[in-house]
């Protein structure tokens, strides 16, 4: 338990993300099974005491600490579990905490009525740090900036087996993860998992370089869809239900049950998640409302139902056709939608062209009318090879859409580039006054950031905090995919994948562009 | 029986017309501390400890009084009825808790004080009282103070664990800063400490006044290699900003009692946060309060809701005076 806390205090501090890879590298390779499962359980959040609730813990608090003060202290901290740490006034020198696994058998063991005598009794035995840390790991609640994937990372540093030969598997696998451990270490084979409890990494595509690319491929050897603008999915549809995992492996089934509940069949789906009525896309936005939640409410669900865009197969019920080319894959992909019929999933159609001439007038067009992100080439003969293997999928995007916008606000970044003022809130004119657009943190090179850094420091207006407001004489020519509405933004606009796409040093603030002409892309797109 | 107020709650001795800390200039002033919330320049005439005018006339100048009068801790100075005594407070080199007594009363105004031990400072004396001026900095039962030199452990062990990679420690540059090198010292730590050049003459200043701080370089002119595992004391200003880019790879570590809120660390981008505070925390606040005897308590600056709350419901008579301008260095800690 000793050796976890400081793990988490190292993680909950660390700004560097290798950093906390290798704290937990060395985490996993220095602690005795299962310890280390159980970590690794409560780290990607599959292990959770559901006896042990917030509240249930600040009762036990509330025994022992005057509630006025808490609630005084409670506002100060602002965090439940650290206030709790912080507070505990009895502490227990020399008693030793049980191990991490001893602990997770306690509280699952431990009967209700007996939970609070048993949290008492920890949180005395334990130092400051570890209260802390006990607190955390008994409600669940971490948030110490760690993520599933990171964890999985650390995994793979620490025995050089491919991340996603992890995220294959781990699904299949549970707490405390002993076979994994075995298998990373070289002491066992890799676990044996079947296919409908796994996740199959994904096949990724590489931008297209205009230049050259077109060049040397011949239109015939591959076929073309829109790129639609949702999140990936893998589908697992069989006997046993339905899986929907996101592109790192994450099932997000509990988040989608409209989507899951109504599609069946046996086999396992690529597709595109979106969210409208009558498979019409509506904006990222939606979607993104639904993400934001682990569950989804009636209101939610009716407004935005889910639905999936699926463009290949990889296993045909129980047979595994990732080898097969593409146009054969494509075949039994329409067959499967010309025998069942589906009411949360279609077929990404495909693009008529028969030269690169063709298909570009389309993706303007798409781009246009309908507000496509872009086209994606596939190789006919290709078949699915996880990863991004260079020649057999391609992106397109459309071109992108610019404005020259004045910079408002910067504010210091992360980790290396903390002493830098890097995340720059730009906006445009409406009527008399400048009104924020949108945020962006990269499209400049190094040497580009030490200049605008400095012209930071000496245009600042007045300073909140880690935001210092600056004169608003700075523009920045800023590259978006799409204006979407907003209604976060004052301006009424968000854009999306903003970046900087040049610095116009050049340039008088008054001579850039107004909000109309912003909000004019919020049509098209 | 009705007797005048030896002081209001603008810490005005009104019988012999001095403030207490005042923060615009007045004709007479008692200062209990050199930090820049409590000692302000202009006053027309300083009563202070020896150690808080030097400190004073080395942040501010020789003259940024009209005139000084020392007075040595624990000797009384008797003006008009009014006998007017400095005691340690523990808090800095020179710290003075002010005892005021009058017709019979006494009354203790702390400044800001700490009751552990502390090479660096003249340590903490209890004054028996009948009002108890206090601050309230760290009154919240969530803070209780680690033993400091447990901290200093933990930086010696990062210093250990990652030896190419500087450690910038944020201090605030008087006191903070000289009681983390006395700390390390004290653990045996032997090495040239690298200074940010605003420490520079305040650790001096401590040197001279019979403080030993060991070996000690200006940052600035280091070479970049021997600031590879080396403990650099900087301004806590100083470490998210420009000044830090120089040092190879750094852990950013500060010394403050606020570092025990792990989410006030991250905020600050602070990886490796040091609990050393030079203020009482909750358990030695309300000891101190006990151990004074005074059943009237004031409470200057910090969390007085918490503190008012707690005296009151232990019985005794307490008041919250809103001072605003104290605690400006909250911050620093």
């Amino acid at each position: 338990m000793k050796a976890f806390a400081r793990l988490l205090e190292t993680l909950v501090l660390t700004p560097s993300r290798n950093r906390k890879i290798e704290a937990l590298a060395h985490y996993f390779a220095t602690t005795p099974d299962p310890d280390r499962g159980y970590a690794l359980a409560v780290l990607t959040g599959e292990l959770s005491f559901d006896q042990v609730k917030a509240s249930r813990l600040k009762d036990v608090v509330l025994a022992e600490v005057d509630p006025h003060l808490f609630a005084l202290s409670y506002d100060y901290v602002g965090d439940l579990g650290e206030t709790i740490a912080l507070i505990w006034p009895h502490s227990g020198e020399g008693r030793d905490l049980p191990t991490l696994g001893a602990l997770v058998d306690l509280l699952n063991t431990t009967a209700r009525s007996e939970l609070p005598t048993l949290i008492a009794q920890l949180l005395t035995s334990a130092q400051t740090n570890e209260r802390w840390a006990l607190v955390k790991l008994a409600t669940g609640a971490l948030r110490i900036g760690v993520s599933a994937r990171l964890a999985k990372t650390a995994l793979a540093q620490m025995s050089g087996v491919e991340l996603q030969d992890i995220e294959e598997i781990w699904h299949g696998i549970a707490s405390p993860y002993e076979p994994l451990f075995a298998w990373l270490e070289g002491k066992a084979e890799k676990p044996a998992i079947h296919h409908a409890a796994r996740f199959h990494p994904l096949m990724l595509s590489n931008p297209i370089d205009e230049a050259r690319d077109f060049a040397e491929l011949d239109p015939a050897d591959f076929a073309a869809e829109w790129k639609w603008d949702g999140i990936r999915i893998q589908l697992i549809l069989g006997p046993h239900g339905v899986s929907l995992f996101s592109r790192t492996g994450d099932d997000i089934a509990p988040a989608f049950p409209d989507l899951a509940d109504a599609a069946f069949g046996h086999g396992v789906l690529d597709g595109e998640l979106l969210v409208g009525h009558d498979f019409e896309p509506a904006s990222f936005n939606a979607l993104q409302q639904r993400l934001n939640r682990k569950t989804a409410s009636a209101r939610l669900m009716a407004e935005s139902p889910a639905f999936v865009r699926v463009y290949d197969m990889l296993f045909d019920g129980n047979t595994d056709i990732r080898a097969l080319p593409w146009t054969e894959r494509r075949q039994r992909l329409e067959s499967f939608f010309a025998t069942t019929v589906q009411t949360r999933l279609d077929i990404s159609p495909l693009l008529d062209f028969s030269t690169w001439d063709d298909l570009a007038a389309l993706r303007r067009e798409g781009a246009t009318l309908h507000g496509h992100e872009g086209v994606m080439l596939k190789q006919r003969a290709a078949p699915y090879v996880p990863g991004r293997p260079r020649g057999n999928w391609f992106k397109w995007k459309r071109d992108p859409n610019l404005v020259d916008a004045v910079l408002m606000y910067a504010q210091r970044g992360h980790g290396r580039r903390s002493s830098f003022y890097s995340d720059f809130t730009f906006g445009v004119w409406r009527d008399d006054e400048i009104v924020p657009i949108g945020k962006a943190y990269f499209g400049f090179t190094d040497a580009e950031l030490a200049e605008l850094d400095k012209w930071v420091r000496s245009h600042t207006l007045q300073s909140f905090g880690p935001v210092r407001e600056v004169q608003k004489s700075l523009v920045f020519e800023v590259a978006f995919d799409s204006a979407q509405p907003s209604t976060r933004h004052k301006s009424g606009v968000a854009l999306r994948f903003p970046r900087i796409n040049r610095i116009r040093w050049d340039k008088p603030a008054a001579e850039a562009a107004r909000l109309e002409e912003v909000e004019a892309l919020i049509a098209a797109t | 029986m009705a007797r005048a107020p030896v002081l209001d709650r603008n810490l005005h001795i009104a019988r012999i017309d001095t403030y207490i800390d005042p923060l615009t200039p007045r004709a007479r002033a008692i200062v209990t501390h050199g930090h820049a919330d409590h000692a302000r320049p202009g006053h027309g005439s300083v009563l202070a400890t020896p150690d808080t005018i030097a400190i004073m006339q080395a942040r501010y100048g020789p003259d940024c009084a009209g005139s000084f009068q020392p007075l040595p801790y624990g000797k009384p100075l008797d003006i008009d009825g009014v006998r007017i005594s400095l005691h340690p407070a523990g808090h800095i080199l020179g710290s003075a808790q002010v005892l005021i007594e009058q017709d019979g009363q006494r009354v203790v105004v702390t400044g800001d004080y700490k009751r552990g031990p502390d090479a660096t400072a003249q340590p903490f004396e209890l004054v028996q009282c009948d009002l108890l001026v206090t601050e309230a900095t760290f009154a919240l039962p969530v803070f209780q103070h680690p033993d400091p030199a447990s901290e200093i452990a933990r930086l010696l062990r990062s210093l250990a664990e990652y030896p190419a990679r500087a450690h910038i420690v944020g201090a605030y540059a008087l006191g903070k800063a000289q009681r983390v090198i006395g700390l390390l010292r004290a653990a045996g730590y032997d090495l040239p400490i690298y200074l940010h050049g605003s420490m520079l003459r305040l650790c001096a200043l401590y040197e001279e006044r019979g403080i030993p701080l060991g070996p000690l370089r200006h940052a600035t002119e280091a070479d970049r290699s021997e600031l590879a595992g080396a403990v650099v004391i900087a301004p806590p200003s100083a470490l998210k900003d420009r000044w830090s880019r120089r040092f190879p790879d750094p852990v950013l570590a500060m010394a403050s009692g606020w570092m025990s809120v792990k989410q006030r660390a991250r905020q600050r981008g602070v990886e490796l946060p040091l609990v050393i505070s030079d203020h009482v925390d909750w358990p030695e606040l309300l000891q101190t309060i006990a151990d004074t005897g005074a059943q009237t308590i004031w409470v200057t600056h910090g969390r007085e809701d918490a503190l008012v709350y707690q005296c009151r419901k232990d019985g005794l008579t307490a008041e919250p005076l809103d001072i605003q301008g104290y605690g400006e260095e909250d911050e620093d800690a």
